[in-house]
Formats: C-alpha cells, sequence, structure tokens
C-alpha cells in the first residue's frame, strides 16, 4: 500500500547517468577567519601562514587563493605549531599530548595537505621506567633543530626530549634532564628549589648545535648540543614567559610574568652571568600583567624592534588586549578587540644576513589576523586578501548576485578603495605570498553580500576561493541612534599613556538594534539596492561615484491600514537625520521608507525597471513607487485572532543595556556551540557508551517527557500574517492574453496575493517611465489548505524555465521569456512545492516533502545546472534545504526529487538558518559566527582551492601513509562525513573535474554521453503524465471550455490520482 | 388481532404500551408488551403487516417526548422509543422513495407542527434540501480501521478524517522504546508513540487509538528512524487524510481472523462514531489521498473557489482567446458558469467556505477589491 508513492521513479538508466553529469554534493571551501584560533605558525622559506584551532583544524594560506585544510582525527585544541622550513611539513602538538607530522604533497599537479606520521607521548607516570629519570609529562615547548630532523620537547617536568621528526620516535638517550643543568648552576641558586617547567626554547640561526632553554623559575642556559655541555647560565630570578635570541648571538630577551623584559648581555667568559644589562617594565610602575611573548628584530637601518604582548598596567588596562612596538623611542600599544593567541614577524632568515629587517607583524587575535606593514613609516596595517572577519559584526542576513556584470565590478572595487585610506597595492604588500593558484580565473563574478547588526551591509568578492572584502555600505549615518556620544566620550576619555592604537575591525556590539538589517536586495544592472532593517526601514540606495551631500526623502507606510484595536509594544521607529547629510562615494540613500508600525522587515524585493519596491513586515505588505517617491499599495495580512502579532512579539522593547547584554550571551553562546562541536566530533565513543548506559536505565519509559500535539494548522495560530516573501514578475494574471507587471506576496498562513500591477511603459529609449502613478489591483488570492508558511514564489515560463530578472530581458542579458506558452507559478511552502497554471489558477504539479520525509523547507531557489559532460546542456532545478540540514534538489516543472545530500547537522540551527543558495548550484552557510562554509550541487560549477607550492623535500615519499587526510575541505565540517571512506576517495578524481580545468575529462568528449544528455532532455520535459493523460481539446465555442472546466471540477477526484507522485 | 390489541391497550394494563402507526393517510392501532419489545425486524415486520404492505420499503420514525420526529432503524432507538414511550408510541411510516429525510430530527416544539404536516403530506417539497442525519449512508465518517486483510493481526491502521470542524484531532505523541524480535535476539529499539488523548477530540472518541499505541507508520511511511520532531510534522502535514498504523498496547481488541484464506477486504471492520451500519471503506485508494488538495483561489472577483485540477497542457493560441473570452464573461456576472464550478461537490466544501469566512470580511474591509 502507498508503495506507488515510493517507487523510484528515476530506473531510466539515462536519466540516472545525466543526474551523474549534472548533480555532485562537495563541501569545497571555507570562507571567512578560523573559528576559536590557538596556534599560529609561519614558514619564512615558503612564506605560508598556518593557523591551528580548537576543534583541531589546521588551515595553511599562502598567496590570495593558496589554501590548504586539514582536520586532526582526535578534535583536541592545536596548542603549537611548527613549520619544517622550506619542506612544506607542519609538526603540530595537540593538548591531547600528541604529535602530529602534516605534509603537503601534490596529487595530480595540485597540492593537498596530509597527516604523514602522528605519535601519542607517552603518558605519565614515566614512560619506560628506570632508564628516565623524571616523567615526561605535558609538552611546553617545541623547538627543531637541525633543519627540522629533530624536534627538541620542553616538558612541564623542566626535562627536555628529543624527537626525531621523520619517524616520529623519541631519542630516548639524549634527554637533558633538569638534574643535569643544576649541576653546571651555583648551589647558592640551586637551593633546593626545582627549576620548573620549561618555558622555553630557542635555536641560534647561525649556530645550530647550540640552544638557548630557559625554565619557569628564572633560569637561562645555553646549552651545546653537540658537546652535550652547558656553555652559559644566566640566573635569572623573575619567573619567565618567553625567550628570543638576536642574530648576531650578542642578546638574549627574556620576558617575565610581573610585566617587564630584560637584555642579558652574551659574555664569553664561563662564568654565570648574574644580572641582565638591561631590565625594564615598560607599562610601570603601577604592578603590571604578564609579557606572554617578546621578540626582538634588529635592523640595517640601525636600532632594532621589540614587538611583545601583554605587560599593560594590572588595574587600568589590564583587560586590554594588546601588542606592544617598540622601536628607538617610538612605541604603539596596538589596542585590539578580542585576545591575542601569537604573532610572529616576517624578517629575514638566512644565516647569512647581517640584520633581521623585518617587514610585516602579523598578530592572530581570537577573532581576526591583523598585519602591520613595518617599513612603512606609522607602520599602517595591511588589508588582508582573505581571512576576513565576516562577524566583525553579527552577520543578520545574506544574498547572493552572480553573474555581476564588469561594470558594477569596477564600481563597487572603486568605491571600496575610497573608503579605506589603505594605499591600492595591498597585493604586494601582503607579506604571506607562498605558492601558486592554479585555479582559472573565475568566468563569472560573484558578489555575496551580507547584513550585520551595526546596519552594515558588506560586499564580497565571492567569486573565487579567497572571499575578499570589496566594500562596506553604512547606514547607520542615516539615522539618530541612542548611542552616539559614547564612542566620543570614550574616546575623550583615553590618556596619552599607553599611546593605544586601535587595530582591527572585529566589533561585536552594535550601537542600536534596531539598525539591524534583515533583508538585503541588489539589482546589478541599475546599481540599485533596498537594504531593509529591524525597526521596519525600508532603504532604497544607488550608486554614485561621487561623493555628494544630500538629504533623503522619507515616506511611511501604514500596514495595519487602520485595523481596530491594536497597539504596536515593540520598538520606536528610527528617526532619520534632517536634511542634507553628507554620502561618500558608493551606495547612497535615495528614499526611506518606514513601514509602520516599525517591525523588522521580512520580506523584500526590488524591480529597478519598474522602480518599484515590496517589502513587508509580521503586520502586512507594502509597494513603493521609488521614481514618484509615493507609496501604491499597502496590504493588512494580520488575522483578526492574531493577537500575538498584533502586540509584536517579534521586537520586544530592548533597551541598549539588553542589547549589549544580548551580543556577550551571542558571543558566549557560539563559544559554547563551538565548543559543543568538538566535544561531537571528539568523543563518539563516548557518547556511543553513554547511550548504552541510558539504554541500562530501567525507567526508559519514564524518562521521556517530550510530548508533541499534533493538531492541523488552523488558521488563527499566531503569526498567520507574517509576510515571507515577495516576488515581481511580469506574467498572465488576469487573462490569458495580455501579460503585465505583477507582485506576489505569501504569508506565514499559506496566503498568496497576487496584485497586477498598471506600470506606465517606458518611453522607448528613455530611461525612465513617464511620470503616472503606478497602480495595484489584487489579481488571485490563494489560500494552501496546508495553512504552511510560503517561503518563496516563481513564475515559469513557456517553457518551464523562471523568468528573468529585471532588464535581463530588455537588454538582452538572457534569453527572453517564452510569453507564448501558458506560465505557470511555483509556490513553496515549509511543506509542499506546487506548479499552479496562470493565469487560471489550477494545480499542475506538486510534491509534499513534509508528507513523505518528515523535513520542513527553510531555504528555497531556483538553480542553473550546467552539465560536465556537455557544454552547452543546462537544467533548471529547484534546490532546497529542509530543518534536517539536508539538500534536496528538484526538477521544474515536474518537481520530482533528483538528488539529495545531508549537507549540515540539523542540530546547527544557525546554520541552516544563514544558508544561501546561488544561481548556479552552489551555496553558503556559516560553520562559525565568522566562517561560511561553501558548498557546491553542481557537477560543474565547483569553486575549491587548485593551487600548488614549490617544497625542496629530498627525503623518501614513499613511506607509508599513517591516515588520508580527511577531505580538504572538511576541517571544520561533520565528523561523520569524515569517517566515511568514500568521501577521501572522492577528492583525488574531484579536482579533475573541477570546472575550470583546462581540457575536459575525456568522458565529455564520448559521444555516448552527449547522447544521454539529449535523450534525457526530452524525457525531461514531460512535465509528468498529469498533462498527458489530461489533454483536453479546447473548442470553438466559450460554452465548450466551460463545460471543460466544469468537467474539471468534477473530474477532480480522478484527476488527484494522476498528480500524485 | 387489532381489536385484540387495542382491547389491551383499553383494558390499561401496565405490561402493555398502545401503538398508534400511521401510513399515508392510513391508521392502526396495536399494543405492545412494554417489557419484551423485541427487535427492530421483528418489530418492522409488524408495521409491515399491519399495514398490509409487506415488500414495500418504508422509513419508520416516532414522535419523542419533546414531538421531534426521530427515526426507528435499529433495536437501540426501537428500545429508546419503546421506553420514553408516554404513553402512547405515534410510529410514522414512509415509503423509502418518497421520504423526506427533512423531517427528521428537526429540534423544537415549534416546528412540530411543521414536521407532522410534513409527514401527512409527503409530497410537500417546499423545504430547501436540508442537511440530513440519521440516514447511514449520509454520514461522514471520521475514522476507520482499514487494510486488516493485510496487516499483521498485532497492528492496526486507522484512518481519521479530520473535516474543517472545530474538533480537534486530539492526541499527542512522544519518543519511547519497543522491544523487537531481530536476529540477534530481542532489542530494544526506539519508537514514537501516542502519549496523550485529548478528552473530545478525534482521536478519543473513534476508540481506535489509545495511549501507549506504538505508531509504525503515517500515511504509508514507516516512521523508524525518524525523529519525533519529523514524525509531528509528518503527521501534521497529513492531518487532513491521517492514516496511522499503530500496534495497540492493548492487544486484547484485535480483529481475529475467520480464516487466513479469506484475504478479501470483507473483513475489513469500521466502526464509527454512532456505531451505525456504513457503507463499507474500501481499503484507501490514491483517488482520496488528496482531500487536502482543495486549495481556494479567489479570483478577482472577489468569488473563492476551489483550485481545479489540472487544465490541459497544449492550449492553442485559439483556446486561450476561449478562455479569456469566458472569463470575461463570468466577471461581468453574465454567464452563470461560475456558479457552477463554484457548486461543492462534497460535503467537505462547505467547510472550506466557512473557514473562509474572516478572509472574506477581511476583503469587504479593503473596500476596492472584494466584496461578497
Amino acid at each position: 500500500m502507498m508503495k506507488f508513492r515510493f517507487r523510484r521513479q528515476g530506473a531510466d538508466p539515462q536519466r540516472e547517468k545525466l543526474k551523474q553529469e549534472l548533480f555532485a554534493f562537495n563541501k569545497t571551501v571555507e570562507h571567512g577567519f578560523p573559528n576559536q584560533p590557538s596556534a599560529l605558525a609561519f614558514d619564512p622559506e615558503l612564506r605560508i601562514m598556518a593557523i591551528g584551532t580548537r576543534s583541531g583544524a589546521v588551515k595553511i594560506y599562502g598567496a590570495p587563493g593558496v589554501e590548504f585544510t586539514g582536520l586532526h582525527r582526535d578534535a583536541a585544541t592545536v596548542t603549537q605549531m611548527h613549520f619544517l622550513p622550506g619542506q612544506g611539513r607542519l609538526l603540530t602538538l595537540l593538548d591531547d599530548s600528541s604529535l602530529h607530522l602534516w605534509e603537503i604533497v601534490h596529487h595530480n599537479g595540485c597540492a593537498h595537505l596530509e597527516e604523514a606520521l602522528s605519535f601519542q607521548l607517552p603518558s605519565r607516570p614515566g614512560f619506560d621506567g628506570a632508564s628516565t629519570p623524571s616523567s615526561l609529562t605535558r609538552v611546553t615547548v617545541v623547538l627543531l633543530l637541525a633543519a627540522g630532523d629533530i624536534a627538541a620537547l620542553g616538558t612541564e617536568g623542566g626535562s627536555i626530549y628529543f624527537l626525531d621528526v621523520t619517524t616520529l620516535a623519541l631519542l630516548e638517550r639524549q634527554t637533558l634532564s633538569p638534574d643535569e643543568i643544576l649541576r653546571s648552576v651555583p648551589d647558592d641558586y640551586r637551593c633546593g628549589k626545582a627549576l620548573g617547567p620549561v618555558e622555553s626554547l630557542q635555536g641560534h640561526l647561525r649556530d645550530p648545535t647550540k640552544i638557548l632553554i630557559g625554565y619557569s623559575r628564572g633560569l637561562l642556559v645555553i646549552w651545546n648540543q653537540a658537546a652535550q655541555c652547558v656553555d652559559h647560565v644566566f640566573l635569572g630570578n623573575q619567573q619567565l614567559e618567553s625567550l628570543c635570541w638576536g642574530r648576531n648571538s650578542g642578546t638574549i630577551i627574556s620576558s617575565h610574568s610581573d610585566g617587564s623584559y630584560a637584555i642579558w648581555p652574551m659574555n664569553t667568559g664561563s662564568s654565570p652571568t648574574l644580572q641582565p644589562s638591561v631590565a625594564t617594565v615598560p607599562y610601570g610602575p603601577f604592578p603590571c600583567k604578564a609579557i606572554n611573548k617578546i621578540l626582538w628584530r634588529n635592523c640595517e637601518s640601525g636600532g632594532h624592534f621589540i614587538i611583545f604582548s601583554g605587560g599593560m598596567p594590572r588595574a587600568s588596562y589590564g583587560d586590554r588586549h594588546c601588542v606592544s612596538v617598540l622601536r628607538a623611542e617610538t612605541l604603539v600599544t596596538l589596542d585590539f578587540t578580542s585576545r591575542i593567541i601569537d604573532f610572529f614577524t616576517v624578517h629575514s632568515t638566512r644565516p647569512e644576513d647581517e640584520f633581521d629587517d623585518p617587514q610585516a607583524l602579523a598578530v592572530l587575535l581570537e577573532e581576526e589576523l591583523v598585519v602591520l606593514d613595518l617599513q612603512t613609516p606609522g607602520w599602517p596595517s595591511v588589508p588582508a586578501p582573505y581571512l576576513a572577519p565576516l562577524h566583525s559584526s553579527a552577520i543578520t542576513c545574506s544574498a547572493h548576485v552572480a553573474n555581476v556584470p564588469a561594470k558594477l565590478w569596477a564600481r563597487i572595487v572603486s568605491a571600496g578603495e575610497q573608503q579605506s585610506p589603505q594605499p591600492i597595492s595591498s597585493a604586494s604588500n601582503w607579506p604571506i605570498t607562498g605558492g601558486r593558484n592554479l585555479a582559472q580565473e573565475p568566468s563569472q563574478r560573484g558578489l555575496l553580500l551580507t547584513g550585520h547588526e551595526d546596519g552594515t551591509v558588506r560586499f564580497w568578492d565571492a567569486s573565487g576561493v579567497a572571499l575578499r572584502p570589496l566594500y562596506k555600505l553604512s547606514t547607520a549615518g542615516l539615522f539618530q541612534t541612542d548611542c552616539e556620544h559614547a564612542d566620543s566620550l570614550a574616546q575623550a576619555a583615553e590618556d596619552d599613556w599607553p599611546p593605544f592604537r586601535k587595530v582591527g575591525c572585529f566589533d561585536p556590539y552594535s550601537d542600536d538594534p534596531r539598525l539591524g538589517v534583515q533583508k538585503v536586495a541588489l539589482c546589478k544592472y541599475t546599481a540599485q539596492m533596498v537594504v531593509a532593517g529591524t525597526a521596519g526601514q525600508v532603504l532604497v540606495l544607488e550608486l554614485n561615484d561621487v561623493p555628494t551631500e544630500q538629504a533623503v526623502s522619507v515616506a511611511s507606510v501604514d500596514l495595519l491600514q487602520d485595523r481596530e484595536g491594536f497597539t504596536w509594544k515593540g520598538h520606536e521607529r528610527l528617526s532619520p537625520r534632517a536634511g542634507p547629510l553628507p554620502w561618500p562615494a558608493g551606495f547612497q540613500p535615495r528614499v526611506l521608507v518606514q513601514c509602520l508600525p516599525p517591525a523588522a522587515v521580512t520580506a523584500v524585493t526590488l524591480h529597478a525597471e519598474w522602480s518599484l519596491v515590496a517589502f513587508g513586515t509580521s503586520h502586512g505588505f507594502g509597494l513603493f513607487d521609488y521614481q514618484r517617491k509615493s507609496p501604491v499599495l499597502a496590504r493588512c495580512t494580520l488575522h483578526p485572532n492574531d493577537s500575538l502579532a498584533m502586540e509584536g512579539p517579534l521586537s520586544r522593547v530592548k533597551s541598549l543595556k539588553k542589547s549589549l547584554r544580548q551580543s556577550f550571551r551571542r558571543i558566549r553562546k557560539s563559544r559554547v556551540s563551538g565548543k559543543k562541536r568538538i566535544a561531537n566530533a571528539n568523543s563518539k565513543l563516548q557518547e556511543a557508551n553513554a547511550q548504552l548506559a541510558e539504554q541500562a536505565c530501567p525507567h526508559d519509559i519514564e524518562m521521556t517527557p517530550v510530548q508533541r500535539r499534533i493538531e492541523p494548522r488552523s488558521a488563527d495560530d499566531s503569526l498567520s500574517g507574517v509576510v515571507r516573501c515577495l516576488y515581481f514578475a511580469d506574467t498572465f494574471l488576469r487573462d490569458a492574453a495580455h501579460h503585465g507587471p505583477t507582485m506576489w506576496a505569501g504569508t506565514n498562513s499559506g496566503s498568496v496575493f497576487a496584485y497586477a500591477l498598471e506600470v506606465p511603459a517606458a518611453v522607448a529609449g528613455g530611461e525612465k517611465r513617464p511620470e503616472r502613478a503606478v497602480e495595484a489591483v489584487l489579481g488571485k488570492e490563494v489560500q494552501l489548505m496546508h495553512r504552511a508558511p510560503v517561503v518563496a514564489i516563481a513564475v515559469l515560463d513557456g517553457r518551464g524555465r523562471p523568468l528573468p530578472e529585471p532588464y535581463e530581458a530588455s537588454r538582452d542579458l538572457a534569453q527572453a521569456p517564452d510569453m507564448q506558452g501558458g506560465h505557470a507559478v511555483l509556490i513553496a511552502s515549509e511543506e509542499q512545492f506546487k506548479v499552479f497554471t496562470l493565469p487560471k489558477v489550477s494545480a499542475k504539479t506538486k510534491f509534499k516533502l513534509t508528507a513523505h520525509e518528515g523535513c520542513r523547507v527553510r531555504k528555497v531557489a531556483l538553480a542553473t545546472f550546467a552539465s560536465v559532460a556537455c557544454e552547452d546542456y543546462a537544467e533548471t532545478c529547484l534546490a532546497c534545504l529542509t530543518n534536517l540540514g539536508d539538500v534536496h534538489v528538484f526538477s521544474v516543472p515536474g518537481l520530482r526529487p533528483q538528488v539529495h545530500y545531508s549537507c549540515i547537522r540539523k542540530e546547527d540551527i544557525s546554520g541552516i538558518a544563514s544558508c544561501v543558495f546561488t544561481r548556479h548550484g552552489q551555496g553558503f552557510y556559516l560553520i562559525s559566527p565568522s566562517e561560511f562554509e561553501r558548498f557546491s550541487l553542481s557537477a560543474r560549477n565547483i569553486t575549491e582551492p587548485l593551487c600548488s607550492l614549490d617544497i625542496s623535500w629530498p627525503r623518501d615519499a614513499t613511506r607509508a601513509r599513517v591516515q588520508e587526510s580527511p577531505k580538504l575541505s572538511q576541517a571544520n565540517g561533520n565528523p561523520s562525513i569524515i569517517l566515511a571512506p568514500q568521501n577521501c576517495d572522492r577528492s583525488p578524481d574531484l579536482t579533475h573535474k573541477g570546472a575550470d580545468t583546462p581540457e575536459p575529462p575525456e568522458a565529455t568528449l564520448s559521444p555516448m554521453s552527449i547522447d544521454s544528455a539529449t535523450s534525457a532532455d526530452t524525457t525531461l520535459d514531460t512535465t509528468g503524465d498529469v498533462t498527458v493523460e489530461d489533454v483536453k481539446d479546447f473548442l470553438g465555442s466559450s460554452e465548450e471550455s466551460e463545460r471543460n472546466l466544469r468537467n474539471l471540477t468534477e473530474d477532480e477526484a480522478h484527476t488527484c490520482t494522476i498528480l500524485i507522485k | 388481532m387489532n381489536r385484540g390489541h387495542r382491547h389491551g391497550a383499553g383494558s390499561g394494563c401496565l405490561g402493555t404500551m398502545e401503538v398508534k402507526s400511521k401510513f399515508g393517510a392510513e391508521f392502526r392501532r396495536f399494543s405492545l408488551e412494554r417489557s419484551k419489545p423485541g427487535r427492530f425486524e421483528e418489530f418492522y415486520g409488524l408495521l409491515q403487516h399491519v399495514h398490509k404492505i409487506p415488500n414495500v420499503d418504508v422509513l419508520v420514525g416516532y414522535a419523542d417526548v419533546h414531538g421531534d420526529l426521530l427515526p426507528i432503524n435499529n433495536d437501540d432507538n426501537y428500545h429508546k422509543a419503546v421506553s420514553t414511550a408516554n404513553p402512547l408510541l405515534r410510529i410514522f411510516i414512509q415509503k423509502k422513495e418518497e421520504a423526506d429525510y427533512s423531517a427528521f430530527g428537526t429540534d423544537t416544539l415549534i416546528k412540530k407542527k411543521n414536521v407532522l404536516t410534513n409527514v401527512l403530506r409527503p409530497d410537500n417539497h417546499r423545504k430547501k434540501p436540508h442537511i440530513v442525519i440519521s440516514m447511514p449512508q449520509d454520514f461522514r465518517p471520521v475514522s476507520s480501521i482499514i487494510d486488516v486483510d493485510i496487516l499483521p493481526e498485532t497492528h492496526r491502521r486507522v484512518r481519521l478524517y479530520k473535516y474543517g470542524t472545530e474538533k480537534p484531532l486530539g492526541f499527542y505523541i512522544r519518543d519511547g522504546s519497543s522491544v523487537r524480535v531481530t536476529p540477534h535476539g530481542l532489542e530494544k529499539v526506539p519508537g514514537i508513540f501516542i502519549s496523550r488523548l485529548v478528552p473530545g477530540g478525534l482521536a478519543q472518541s473513534t476508540g481506535l487509538l489509545a495511549v501507549n499505541d506504538e505508531v509504525l507508520e503515517v500515511n504509508g511511511i514507516e516512521v523508524s528512524g525518524k525523529s519525533l520532531d519529523q514524525v509531528t510534522d509528518m503527521m501534521i502535514a497529513n492531518s487532513r487524510n491521517l492514516i496511522i498504523t499503530v500496534r495497540p498496547a492493548n492487544q486484547r481488541n484485535n480483529v481475529v481472523r475467520n480464516s487466513r484464506a479469506s484475504g478479501s477486504s470483507g473483513q475489513s471492520t469500521d466502526n464509527s462514531l454512532l456505531g451505525c451500519p456504513q457503507p463499507m471503506e474500501p481499503s484507501f485508494e490514491p483517488e482520496d489521498e488528496d482531500s487536502d488538495e482543495d486549495d481556494v483561489v479567489i479570483e478577482d472577483n472577489g468569488v473563492p473557489q476551489q483550485i481545479p485540477k489540472a487544465v490541459p497542457e497544449a492550449e492553442s493560441l485559439e483556446s486561450l482567446t476561449q478562455i479569456e473570452l469566458s472569463f470575461e464573461s463570468g466577471q461581468n456576472g453574465l454567464i452563470p458558469s461560475r456558479g457552477l464550478s463554484l457548486a461543492p461537490t462534497a460535503g467537505g466544501t462547505d467547510s472550506e467556505f466557512e473557514t473562509r469566512a474572516p478572509d472574506q470580511k477581511l476583503l469587504e474591509e479593503d473596500g476596492t477589491i472584494i466584496t461578497l
């Protein structure tokens, strides 16, 4: 029974083959800044940088587009990373005391990061019993010796172990215990106290036999590894934090927990050095925090840099995250907004050079990476071409614009350049330039727009692997917000000392929650956009290449339409500033439409050709003619019984304090969720055990108090009036002979309103239409009986393709829609997809997703899927993301399921909510507050890193690999996927199939595949058995057609059997 | 015989009761043993006999204490009629083919006169057709047990019909675990269970579902491996025609098949609210799978209508203009075609219109667009 539903319709082998050529699921690249970074490393020879995270991910970055990603099998925090210089190998230490060796290897000409070896340090108590006097406890520091062949491991117990890196085996006999060191220390220093953990191990650039060892107690020792003896001893007494050994072996600089640093002279005498030559507390005299890390770099031009983190006066600035850069008399205290993880300088590391000559300072913070140019006076920061902190303010919405015209692209880039004060040649200043990007120039420009909580919209170049910031639009300037004085006050309160300089852009604290951007739409042909926000503000903007000063006209639209008994208890509207305001080059506001009541805008759409913008809130929707600056329509969608919406539950009154608290909470939450993920990945076994334990529980029936009510949705469920989607189309709404502008709106309760618009036609050649009023007449109102929220509406032309965007047809940028055949409207609700004919609304095809799969639609988009086998063949399909995190693809208009993949963990609600599809079968979703995962559903259109690296690595490469690396892309992904073997298998083959490989794979040339493509084309075009069975002759008289219509109604029960898929 | 009865009644004996039966213009009087009324079939035969209409199908009704005309068609209401008759049981008999169903079940004493005149003059059909109660074929089913022949005896497939009424479906589900026999022996597997029935809800009133019944399938789709939320969504999505297969917690009321050989649907049992015999509900077919398909469209003239199913695809340009013509005339209200397409085709239609009512009011408020 009911089996007919599940019969696989696609037993057709040709269709199956075509599906393989059209669809393939890959998570390709992670954009943005790694969540919760924990370690940093830099290879000065290859000029590549590695960032390790608390979830065990390793990400290596070189030149823009050069990216490698790996994930440790155990999701433990990466505590240290060290490059084997020039070898493309990386030694990582995790907090579970395991060491891992990663290698960049080339497959098919492309480099990948793979884990080669791993080594679990023997756990305490004392490995190997007698031979080692002290146990190998936690490793505190790692130093690579002898060009990376040997690693010295400093431990908490004070011993130093040596490890053969090529095999990751301990060299047991060489272990250096603190007792041995203590023998060279004067008795009065010893006084029975232990030396403490090894805090620092430093090698010398020119003399690889020597190691500088710093113990926590303050003792510094130069150990001669070749002679196995102590060369020199510095009897420091201050608790040590960090060490740096100057290039010309003349200086050793140590930093301490009391906020001081000391410079030790190197005299060759054998007697221990008792006192440093310089000891200073830079931010004294009051108690200071520890200086965690210190670097000493000398310069050819004289002098030296001392760069250190921390050391701030404990009482007054103890909470600041600072890195101080000191050169001669110049001191700059870089004041960051998030915790400092680590920093390094890019400088010469050739032993024969006299000077370090640092070019740049890179500081890894918890939330961003900041690079300063140390060669340019003033040490300006260098804009990063990647690793952009997407979450500098929380992302509230995102949108993708595909195929951006070159002209608009250039204008946006130029507006962005005018915004940032930096010189344009950022690419040449960027110091991390290793590797070559092999990916071809993207065939089209893709723009990712992110709306943020602080009212900004950021424009990102999403064409390639590196997500590059292009331009930032701020809407806050238009409004008077609560907390304007706060900033200026804070500025004034700042003292001259320490010489703080605010660096970085991570700023999660929103001025006013009402500024938050809810919806964004951009017309790529006219460079007009609409930004809609939390307080019901709808802002129409236009790109202008020159700064202007102009007043913005304000109009308000009452969406309640005098509905009785309503009181808005939500926030106030934002009050716009009066008078002309200066606007920098870029998107400048033209009109502000204020929805009343000022509830958050839930849907917005723009039709630049008609100069119309439609917007919806939880109360209703409106249509505004922004050319004439006059409202056209306002319609209340509130259900009379919907008391919740009446009082504005979506926008409770929020004080600034509250919003701040919430921001904090969100940050904390993001942390927590990150940790959860670690836990998930980490402890499969533990979870399983826990489940076993739960099952063993005797009272399992009583254990589940969770129950769900089974009740159909009724008309007066709360929030039924929320407008979920708006859509403009030129189609047949009223009769089959005349098409014209229409506007569609879908609500939370399954209502669809369709309006016929009377838009005065533009004079031929003229840009603007004549100054006549636009009129809107309700044409149709459809109530879906299942009452699920309508998430998307799209009109399909006579060939079953979605209508082109505004201007695409009129400017010959897209194939003109087929206006001859009957149009159809696709209405996607959270539960079902349905295609209705137009203008007579009758059900054509449908798919009941929720009834079949028990999942609900979260995001839906029409996308074009191009075939890998045939250049010209493409299909338009409906891609949909469900609340379970699965992605389904359906044919259009047949609505037949094609493929489905599991994409996002169903618990990852923010990931699912943030998902955005592109027009060409890719998508983005947030895997952390700061990272977008990019995925592709298309077999052809894949954006993934393809790069190579020149590695000088002479040793045998034939060693058996411990572990195939998890697929490149899944550093932060679902761990369950990593365990699946087929993912690994796919990766080499993938790169082969990549969209941009210059030569198509041989399969594409075989005539058979092309054959199958065409034949499948015909099968696709039968839009279900529906129509074939049901063709009725429409004969001459109107009576006849009426009778047919009547037949149809009578035959309802009959036809629906055919409809079912 | 008639005499005898009459005599008995006149004697005022406590054990008997006078019956006055009317068919057409004829009256018959007889008496019954109040304590031993017998079965309805016997009474029916007696009536046919006393009126001398042995082969005529008739409807039997009686006037109750409130003067309402109520039907007698089974033992229960027959006994009720006998027990409440005071002192006289007045029986009205109509030929089935001429029956005026509307006469039955009207509610008030005020209407009594009309009722009686209607019954007295059965040709009088001046009243509009009325929702008919009491005739079994006119009940709409609210639930049924289906597919008894193809399911294991331990399972029960229940179909709940939700019309646009106020009566809630009225049940809750929860997670739980059940024991299954697997190749590896007994195993505990997660399952979905009914956790609560709302008093007065559809689920409870059918008596076919009970707390702790395990839900195995929803509209033909197995729930194993699905989360509670998924199953909830599936049930709600199917709520207008919900078919759930359960393993009842109480296995004593299972349908026991007489012979395994006869696997016909004749074994299906039906159960309805009033316990009246019903037309057999066939094992459910794709035909009614789409009872929720009745999305409503309001055209620009403001008349809501059900969305028809498919429309022929291959329309020529000519036919398009034809459609357009018909539509324009429809908008002018000249051609009654619109009205025809509007005519409710099923009982469910009415309720859909009812549910639309608030929105129609809303439209009226807009003034410009729609009036109903």
